[in-house]
């Protein structure tokens, strides 16, 4: 009956008198919303109240921490390219969720929050749960607003939308005060928003600078593309690999841009940073033109900067022109939506075949595999290696799964060796590295593709961050696999630890409860393998089981991820061991 | 450009415009509290246009990372326009206020040619107290209390630097390309990004 209601109130021609709290719902709606992911309070229940009649529209996901409300809002928008919806109270409700704004905003995924607020007329008097959450979250939103007049609802949720998935997309947070709610007004119907004037989203694209980009790079002898999440954000996967494809140019990722292009296509040739491939890393400074596509060039990707391909012609393509010349310094700067820059590129671009170089990047390969690889994948002997699973992982999803990772050395391991098919399938938290992202995330990331095999692939450390929400997962019945790398420390802590301090252990060695135990008390199936001959079945085991499944795999303690680029160092100077 | 004097701090003049938001002027202050930078002086009041503010903020920095702040600042979905400028390109002025007791203005004929000699207005004249006003720049406003000081000056209160840019064409027309609903060339511009108007042009492609 409601939801005739739904699509009367959208499409009447004349207004109708509603509560702030519906007339939001109504927003969401019509902004083609069917997901949330909430945790009710004081300060927001009128929305939950009014949501009670709206839920076969609008369905909502009853977290255990808004911290996990805000990671699954994340893991939603990065699986299904859509804006990722929060509801949470005012108070400790909205402060829970600063963790997920600051890595949302780093991370550019879109996402509108809604939280609660006391009365607008209790305002700055340190009423119960009043806390000042538009200051707080200033600097970790693209955009925040409070409401304290529901006639506002309609307008403010159309520039919420707007801004969150529009340019360079980021967390918007709306604060709606319990009266606003409450109030009853006149609602006129809602209009999406597609313009403000104080807000640019994308430039018109300068056509010079896309010729002087081609000719730098039809001059190249030894061009190299790095691209980041750029690329899926834009939808412009396509475009992008048409445009290397013409001009044969190897390819590189950050751990942001992966899945773009499939793991086995020829011109991609790995992972770029600080635990990335060696070739990409070391021929970076080789190269003649880096052509940068819709990365921001973070300390982790380029570590040393004063040494950071000095030598060759910088092109940057981004969206958001504060990160053109922000940490390197470019020839020719290609501000704009690479959906229309690459294309632009590709019409101008030459086609040819760099040969020799991509050899290069090969030889390099080779080297990798025998110094590290090798013995990370296929050990023979002693106790598993974090590669070893996720190879096993491979072998049986065939690259069909989306990998969420959470935080330390298994996310690093994880996003080297995931063979990935298709886009939007690497779900991690790249710029801020939050431990306890991957769990939570990948529930949301299965709401958001539910026709995919989710798999969280996560530390003992990070697991246990947010591993209250099981409970989501045993009430939503949501189909998550949960695969824990164990190795009984902090591990990425403990490899800085050994490396750089001494080996003074100092506070990584962590305990943890029985895994399977505690899934099993959220009725949810689980299993723990510490041989190597159990690891294959216990994986297909996994995901072929219906429904939610917890992997504790026990792997070898003190293992180091290889390569590596030292903090402060060149990533000419990256390491093999 | 060489380089000794683009990586040098010197004075600059950020001026923004702004929609009128509660919360902008958190969100503005951060970008430069997040870099530990100290801003000298702020001034943020109505432009001449409604509902469009103009904040005028005096920073000592390196070319370099006013270009970055300018940029951190545009960015700001209710930021309409940022530009910044050295001293020389501005025309700028600091107003100060002196209290002092009128017994010694009306006795001191010292004092009466001081304030003239300084430029300084008479405000208010109260039986105990007078106040004085001074407009120009930072060293202006300076010496007038160095000079007050021995006759028993008060109160002082200087305000925030205001600047006007001397080849600026106005905000008007620019506004108007900002409300049409297509991206007007001039208004999508980045200036940081122009090779040609920093003259790195030639630099890069020679
Ligand atoms: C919230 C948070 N706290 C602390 C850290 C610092 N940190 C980075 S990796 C890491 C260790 C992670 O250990 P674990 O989850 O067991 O994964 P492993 O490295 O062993 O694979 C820590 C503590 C972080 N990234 N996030």
């Amino acid at each position: 009956m409601k939801e005739k209601q739904a699509t009367e109130l959208l499409d009447a021609k004349e207004a109708t008198t509603i509560t702030g709290a519906e007339a939001l719902l109504l927003a969401l709606i019509q902004e083609q919303v069917d997901t949330i992911f909430g945790y009710p309070g004081g300060a927001i229940m009128p929305i939950y109240d009014a949501l009670y009649d709206y839920q076969d529209k609008l369905k909502h996901v009853l977290v255990r921490h808004e911290q996990g409300g805000i990671h699954a809002a994340q893991g939603f928008a990065r699986s299904s390219g859509k804006v990722g919806v929060v509801f949470a109270t005012s108070g400790p409700g909205a402060t829970n969720l600063v963790t997920g704004l600051a890595d949302a905003l780093i991370d550019s995924t879109p996402l509108v929050c809604i939280t609660g607020q006391v009365f607008a007329h209790l305002l700055g008097t340190d009423a119960f749960q009043e806390a000042d959450v538009i200051s707080i979250s200033a600097p970790v939103t693209k955009w925040n607003y409070q409401v304290t007049d529901a006639n506002e609802i309609p307008e403010v949720l159309a520039k919420a939308f707007h801004f969150a998935k529009s340019g360079r997309p980021g967390p918007v947070l709306i604060d709606i005060a319990k009266n606003a709610q409450l109030q009853k007004f006149e609602f006129k119907g809602y209009t999406p928003c597609s313009h403000v004037r104080s807000y640019r989203p994308k430039p018109i694209v300068r056509k010079e600078y896309i010729e002087q980009a081609a000719a730098l790079i039809n001059a190249a002898e030894k061009p190299f593309v790095l691209w980041g999440q750029g690329v899926i954000l834009g939808s412009a996967e396509e475009e992008f690999k048409t445009f290397i494809e013409k001009a044969g140019i190897p390819s590189a990722w950050t751990i942001m841009g992966a899945g773009a292009l499939p793991s086995d296509h020829p011109l991609n040739v790995g992972m770029l940073g600080m635990h990335g491939n060696y070739g990409p890393n070391v021929l970076t400074n080789e190269c003649d033109v880096l052509i940068a596509i819709g990365m921001r060039f973070d300390d982790r990707v380029t570590g040393r900067l004063d040494k950071y391909a000095k030598q060759a012609k910088v092109i940057h393509l981004d969206i958001d022109p504060s990160e053109i010349d922000k940490n390197v310094k470019t020839t020719v700067p290609v501000w704009g939506d690479c959906k229309e820059t690459l294309p632009a590129l590709t019409e101008l671009v030459e086609q040819k075949e760099h040969k020799e170089w991509l050899q290069k990047f090969k030889d390099y390969e080779q080297q990798e595999v025998d110094a590290v690889i090798r013995e990370e994948l296929f050990p023979t002997a002693g106790e598993m290696t974090m590669g070893e699973v996720i190879q096993h992982l491979n072998e049986l999803t065939g690259g069909e799964a989306i990998i969420v990772t959470d935080v330390g050395q298994h996310q690093m391991v994880a996003c080297r060796y995931a063979k990935l098919n298709h886009t939007r399938s690497n779900i991690t938290s790249g710029g801020l590295g939050t431990m306890g992202f991957a769990l939570p995330a990948a529930i949301g990331a299965k709401f958001g593709a539910p026709d995919r095999t989710v798999v969280a692939v996560m530390g003992d450390g990070g697991f246990q961050m947010t591993l209250q929400e099981l409970g989501t997962i045993m009430q939503s019945g949501v189909d998550v696999k949960m695969l824990i790398l164990n190795n009984q420390f902090l591990g990425m802590v403990r490899q800085w630890q050994e490396l750089f301090h001494d080996r003074r252990y100092s506070f990584v060695d962590i305990t943890s409860p029985d895994f399977v135990a505690l899934a099993s008390s959220y009725r949810i199936a689980g299993k723990s393998v510490n041989k190597r001959e159990d690891l294959h079945e216990a994986l297909n085991e996994m995901l072929t089981h219906k429904g939610s499944y917890l992997l504790e795999v026990m792997v070898t303690k003190e293992n180091n991820v290889f390569p590596m680029v030292p903090q402060g160092s060149s990533v000419s100077e990256i390491r093999l061991k | 450009m060489d380089n000794q004097a683009h990586n040098e701090k010197q004075e600059y003049n950020i001026t923004v415009y702004t929609e009128n938001q509660i919360g902008l002027l958190n969100r503005i202050a951060t970008i430069f509290s997040r870099r530990k930078l100290n801003i000298e002086s702020l001034n943020t009041s109505p432009s001449e246009i409604e509902g469009i503010h103009r904040f005028t903020i005096v920073i000592h920095v390196t070319p370099e990372v006013v270009r970055k702040l300018a940029g951190q600042i545009e960015k700001q979905v209710e930021v309409l326009k940022v530009y910044y400028n050295t001293n020389d390109d501005v025309i700028w002025q600091e107003m100060a206020l002196y209290k002092v007791p009128t017994e010694v203005i009306a006795e001191k004929a010292l004092v009466e040619r001081l304030l003239r000699v300084n430029g300084a207005r008479v405000v208010v004249i109260r039986k105990d107290y007078t106040v004085f006003e001074t407009t120009g720049h930072r060293e202006e406003t300076d010496n007038l209390i160095k000079v007050l000081q021995p006759f028993g000056l008060i109160e002082f209160v200087r305000s925030a630097r205001i600047a006007i840019i001397k080849h600026s064409e106005g905000f008007n027309r620019k506004l108007r390309e900002f409300e049409g609903r297509e991206p007007h060339h001039d208004v999508v511009e980045n200036e940081y990004l122009d090779r040609k108007a920093k003259g790195l042009y030639d630099v890069m492609y020679p």
